[in-house]
């Protein structure tokens, strides 16, 4: 996709930070409700990211109510205010896929250090 | 009619004011030439052939060459013919870009010949709904079943949909909307996809059917 490249990179962010699966995120979301704009946080551990330049996305998954949430984000999606690293994990694999099927203690993740 | 030539360059997704994704075509289009000039006078009609992506000169023959020498344009790869109201408004030789003719918001038909897809089965060519998975079905889950009647009339009728080579067919899609014209780079930006692969060179002109 070299060729698209000089067309992406007016669409993407600079101010996207480093962070990768098994890292825990705060994705503020600007949501407009009523004509009236206000951010919601949505916090989670990333378990994937997928695709590259413009089209790159990341999925956040967390618990909700004792429920599994997933949300798929474009990276450099302008509804994103902005993605806050709280902590570092440390896996040994791109997509953690494996997590769905775990519950409580198991789907604990090391930190990075 | 307005129309150019280009290049599919390939596919990405830009975000419009809403922050909505749009998924869009990136065109290489133009700049092209005029090579000759038909009008009602002399061949019974109003038309322009426009050429487009210049060539080394020794790549072209010498009645070709001579065809691009009279217009006073450097020799090029492909030569299309479009059909205009008053080809007296266009000059020998007048270079054409992307961006003289359209402009963002406007809806745009694009012309290409599509993907092969080789020797194609009826599901696939027809669209047929092939057979059951299971209830006994042996072998012929995707086969297109009966082709016919029997001793009346004997035949198989013409036209009858059977497997056979897809693709690679002129096909046009309609009412594309223009995302973005770039005049610097002449690149035009259409929302959703446009026949064949990365290369494919596209005829791009006006929607004809954009009021209905």
């Amino acid at each position: 996709m070299n060729t698209l490249d000089h067309i992406e990179a007016a669409y993407l962010r600079d101010d996207v930070p480093d962070f990768g699966p098994g890292d825990t995120v705060k994705v503020h979301v600007r949501v407009i409700e009523g004509g009236r704009e206000r951010v919601q946080v949505f916090e989670g551990v990333v378990i994937a990211r997928s695709g590259g330049g413009a089209r790159e996305t990341f999925t956040v998954r967390k618990l909700s109510f004792g429920v599994g949430v997933e949300r798929i984000f474009p990276v450099h999606a302008p509804i994103i205010q902005k993605i806050e690293v709280t902590r570092r994990g440390d896996v040994r694999r791109a997509k953690l896929y494996y997590l769905r099927d775990r519950v409580g203690k198991a789907t604990r993740i090391k930190e990075k250090r | 009619m307005k129309a150019i030539l280009g290049e599919k360059l390939g596919m990405t997704q830009i975000f419009d004011d809403d922050s909505r994704a749009i998924p869009v075509t990136v065109i290489k289009a133009g700049p092209v030439h005029v090579t000759q000039i038909k009008t009602a006078d002399t061949d019974g009609y109003d038309a322009i052939q426009i050429a487009y992506k210049e060539l080394a000169s020794k790549h072209v023959n010498r009645p070709t060459a001579g065809h691009f020498a009279k217009a006073n344009v450097p020799p090029s790869k492909h030569l299309v013919e479009v059909r205009v109201d008053d080809a007296a408004e266009f000059k020998l030789g007048q270079k054409i870009s992307a961006a003289d003719l359209f402009e963002a918001g406007a809806k745009a038909d694009v012309a290409g010949v599509s993907k092969g897809k080789g020797f194609a089965g009826a599901m696939k060519r027809h669209n047929f709904k092939g057979q059951g998975a299971s209830h006994g079905a042996h072998k012929i889950h995707r086969a297109p079943g009966a082709i016919g009647a029997c001793a009346t009339p004997a035949r198989v009728f013409k036209g009858k949909r059977m497997p056979g080579r897809m693709g690679s067919d002129q096909v046009t899609v309609m009412n594309l909307d223009i995302v973005a014209v770039d005049a610097e780079r002449d690149l035009v930006m259409v929302r959703g996809a446009v026949p064949g692969s990365k290369g494919t060179v596209v005829v791009i002109r006006e929607a004809v059917k954009a009021n209905g």
